[in-house]
């Protein structure tokens, strides 16, 4: 049937309404799937607004300014037998003030003002090449060290002098001196391998994250080295081998709900059974290890399940029909294919765990831990509780080092997620 | 180290046990294997297995509870000046015996007279413990190897069917993993119940749940303010509550907007380049976000509404202009927006999955209607969805109210009944960090409040867990 051969007036009225609606419905369609497009802008532009922030934030960190003084080490100044009763930080002070063409007045009121834009780092180096060889005393050396953050700041353009002078840390005359020195050439800026080698410390300039870093991998390691099995095992047991009962219904529900149990309440857990009862020293990798293993061990299971289901029947078909029995047909054929699925599970799971701060606050992860740690047993600080203590700091400084820190956690999480996804498209097996 | 240096005694004995048993295993058929039920290597497996795991089990128990035998025994017999001394001054007592016998740091008690006599008696009777309860430790041990080997070696013979025993081992293994799940949340519930029940006994319970005034600190006080309503909890239920509906409006629509328009609409390209992107979001560490909100979003929240503020002040709305003067940064707004943008990918994932899930003929037959695509959207598969939208909004408001690192870096600590977004509010978990951050006596209430927070929290989660997979499953099986 065609247009022509309806009523002519009804038609155009009813063709007029339909194309009306029609209109209609075609421009909600337009609104709806700009709505989509909205949200989708609205998610990816959040996304960018973090990383570019924190990366603005932070990328200065892994700049940093060196400066070099060369200190007379005079020998009436030095105790022969008392070399740390010295006072090096002034020496360094002085002969900085010299550099500048200035003498310190009588109250040291400039060699204190130096000290605000100098890092006590070079007074400490000082020190060691004293002790190291007592026959420099009397001599000249050269001590090469970070700037006081603050100066670092003004370098980086962070701290302007166009900053009413009452209202900024430096001074007007700390700042003609920073612009001096720049001019003599004895500031030096490269990449920041201190942020990298050194680890927590009261000065912002000498703060690294080195020892959060060799915490972070221990402390996964003890994760790892737990969750990883006894999830593996424990995914093959429920999936390949245990009877349909109400106890293996209890366990699959039980872990279901334990994966979305907060990690907040993991922390209290390790608090009141490992510490408390089993009493597992304090802030250690061992215990934040075992912490966030129990964490990551209802999402290995899931992930090493979902795995071990991919792999075809008739694998373990083909497996039993030559005589394997179950427990060589699992090992021997199942889990090595499902291997790759497992593995991008753990990873996944694990790199969840070291983004994990919550549980570890808990478990006294919260203390200042100035170096690497000792052993599994011994003290450590691990990346995000570090971003975390950092953040809590008052001083500017610490603000640019929070943001580095967090690059680096990223860096690790992206390392670890691509990881993932390589072993994924390397490995993978389509059935 | 006598642990360590033990388990690698073990291991080596086992080793050669393995090799032992092996070598016995294919003699006893004279080199032809075929003659065995077994494999070979099952044999030396199966002496191995005797040889190494109860003996390893032993030193691994006495390493973990030697310490706490020994200090249970030191307290045997304890001489006359000990017993006068207070409960927790004999703790330290024994602590500084203990010490001293290992040669670490004792505390800085002085101790004299018949008190010093006694400590030396028990510094020497802590190393005389130490030595007795390791030397058995590892002859029992050293004892269980052998009498493994010994039961095991004369067993292996051609008939014997040894990967069914060590399949048996395997099994137990398999059963112990599986049982490490539910022993975790016997252990979160035992430790949240025991904990809250000795904070319920300072606290009525009542009192906690309903109680309008929520201020620990003055518990520490010897005067105990601790059961006339310092800890009732509801500002904290309020400020989580307010927290995590800000986090859902901004959540829900912008989670469920792209999740329709990535399975509905986007082209495949699109798809690999958003689907990703999204998955970025959602890795990265909560701490991250909380730098985010306490450095970034709360300065920039805080000076747009002080702008605001400012130039409402003098004109009709005086009153809100002074008050947005004055907001903080520590506002519920900030932490509940950035919550937000962390829930989006977790709500988006989800909800994708749920639309993905509705079968493609439903679709088609609408569209063969005539419909357009957002009405097939909006009037059949978010229908059919629903059930499924509801479930990942509630594991979404269930990890909202859960997550922790956001609102302790950028929401505030005073507890305060309201629902003002721009007032600063706490949270449950807030206090739970605060309340447990640093050294703590575990016998005040202010300590074990925390653990009445958790449980509350445990239980709210897990009812909301529990619910939103009971929905996923009923829906699944209308389309299986």
């Amino acid at each position: 049937m065609t247009d022509s051969t309806l009523p002519t007036a009804a038609a155009t009225d009813l063709r007029r309404i339909v194309e009306a609606r029609l209109k209609q419905r075609h421009a909600q369609e337009m609104r709806f799937r700009l709505y989509g497009r909205i949200a989708i802008i609205v998610a990816l532009s959040f996304l960018a607004v973090l990383l570019g922030r924190i990366i603005s934030q932070g990328y200065t960190t892994f700049v940093d300014n060196q400066i070099s003084v060369s200190v007379y080490l005079d020998p009436a100044k030095i105790d022969r037998t008392d070399i740390g009763g010295a006072n090096y930080d002034m020496m360094v002070a002085n002969s900085l003030l010299s550099q500048l063409g200035e003498t310190d007045d009588e109250f040291g009121e400039k060699s204190g003002k130096i000290m605000e834009i100098m890092s006590n780092d070079l007074g400490f180096q000082l020190l060691k090449q004293v002790r190291a060889d007592p026959s420099v005393i009397g001599k000249k050396v050269t001590v090469t060290g970070p700037m006081k953050s603050d100066a670092s700041l003004y370098y980086k353009g962070q701290i302007k002098r166009s900053t009413p002078e009452d209202s900024r840390k430096l001074d007007d005359q700390q700042l003609d001196w920073l612009d001096k020195l720049k001019a003599a050439g004895s500031i030096k800026s490269g990449f920041n391998f201190g942020f990298l080698t050194r680890s927590d410390s009261t000065e912002p300039e000498q703060a690294g994250v080195l020892g959060a870093i060799v915490g972070s991998m221990m402390m996964l390691f003890v994760t790892a080295f737990l969750a990883v099995p006894v999830g593996v095992l424990a995914a093959t047991y429920l999936e390949e081998f245990a009877p349909k009962n109400r106890w293996t219904d209890i366990i699959e529900v039980n872990i279901n709900n334990l994966a979305a149990v907060p990690s907040i309440v993991y922390g209290l857990l390790g608090l009141a059974v490992f510490i408390n009862w089993l009493a597992v020293p304090r802030s250690s990798p061992l215990i934040g290890g075992l912490v966030l293993a129990l964490m990551a061990l209802p999402t290995v299971i899931i992930a090493t399940r979902s795995a071990l289901k991919a792999v075809p029947p008739s694998i373990r078909e083909a497996a039993l029909g030559v005589g394997a029995s179950r427990t060589q047909t699992v090992f021997h054929h199942v889990l090595p294919l499902a291997m790759p699925g497992v593995m991008t599970g753990a990873i996944l799971s694990l790199a969840h765990a070291l983004g994990e701060t919550a549980p570890l606050l808990m478990i006294g992860m919260v203390s200042f831990v100035p170096g690497v740690p000792e052993g599994f047993t011994g003290a450590a600080t691990v990346l995000p509780v570090q971003v975390f203590i950092w953040e809590n700091a008052s001083e500017r400084g610490f603000h640019e080092r929070t943001a580095a820190a967090i690059i680096v956690l990223l860096v690790f999480m992206i390392v670890m997620n691509l990881t993932a996804i390589l072993v994924r498209r390397r490995f993978e097996r389509r059935w | 180290m006598l642990t360590w240096i033990a388990l690698a005694a073990l291991t080596l004995f086992s080793i050669a046990a393995y090799m032992a048993a092996r070598r016995r295993a294919v003699a006893s058929v004279g080199g032809k294997t075929i003659g065995l039920h077994s494999l070979p290597g099952y044999y030396g497996a199966y002496a191995a297995l005797w040889a190494g795991v109860p003996a390893a089990l032993l030193v691994l128990l006495i390493a973990m509870f030697g310490g706490r035998m020994e200090a249970g025994m030191l307290r045997l017999d304890a001489p006359a000046a000990v017993q006068a001394l207070t409960a927790p001054q004999q703790d330290v007592f024994y602590d500084d015996a203990r010490a001293l016998a290992r040669g670490g740091q004792p505390s800085e008690t002085p101790y004299a007279g018949d008190l010093k006599a006694a400590l030396d008696a028990k510094v020497a009777r802590s190393t005389q413990l130490k030595q007795m309860i390791d030397f058995g430790a590892l002859s029992l041990a050293a004892v269980l190897a052998l009498a493994g080997v010994a039961l095991a070696y004369p067993k292996i013979g051609p008939d014997f069917r040894a990967r069914n025993r060590v399949e048996g081992w395997v099994a137990l293994l398999f059963i112990v993993c599986s049982v490490t799940a539910v022993l975790t949340t016997v252990g979160i519930v035992a430790s949240l119940v025991w904990e809250s029940w000795r904070f319920f006994q300072a606290v009525p319970p009542f009192e906690f749940l309903f109680g309008l005034e929520w201020n620990p600190q003055i518990a520490m006080r010897s005067d105990q303010y601790a059961s006339t309503g310092a800890f009732g909890a509801v500002p904290l239920f309020v400020g989580t509550f307010l927290i995590m509906i800000i986090a859902m409006i901004v959540a829900a629509p912008v989670g469920l907007y792209s999740a329709i328009y990535l399975s509905e609409y986007a082209s495949p390209w699109t798809r690999s380049v958003v689907k990703p992107m999204l998955e970025i979001l959602a890795g990265v560490p909560t701490v991250v976000y909380g730098f985010f909100a306490a450095l970034t979003v709360g300065p920039l929240f805080r000076s747009f509404f002080n702008w605001i503020g400012g130039m409402l002040v003098g004109g009709p709305m005086d009153g809100i202009g002074l008050y947005l003067m004055q907001v903080q940064n520590q506002m519920a707004l900030v932490a509940g927006a950035v919550m937000g943008i962390m829930l989006i990918p977790f709500v988006s994932s989800l909800s994708d999955d749920i639309i993905n899930a509705v079968p493609q003929s439903l679709r088609d037959g609408s569209l063969a209607m005539g419909a357009t695509r957002s009405e097939t959207v909006k009037k059949v598969v978010l229908p059919a969805a629903l059930p499924g939208i509801m479930a990942a909004l509630l594991l979404a408001i269930s990890r909202a109210v859960g997550e922790t690192m956001i609102v302790t870096m950028a929401a505030g600590l005073q507890a305060k009944t309201t629902l003002n977004p721009l007032d600063t509010v706490t949270t449950v978990t807030v206090q739970i960090v605060t309340l447990l951050t640093g050294d703590q006596e575990f016998d005040s209430p202010k300590t074990l409040s925390a653990f009445g927070l958790g449980l509350t929290l445990f239980v709210v989660t897990l009812m909301l867990n529990i619910v939103a997979l009971r929905i996923v499953q009923k829906y699944r099986e209308q389309y299986d």
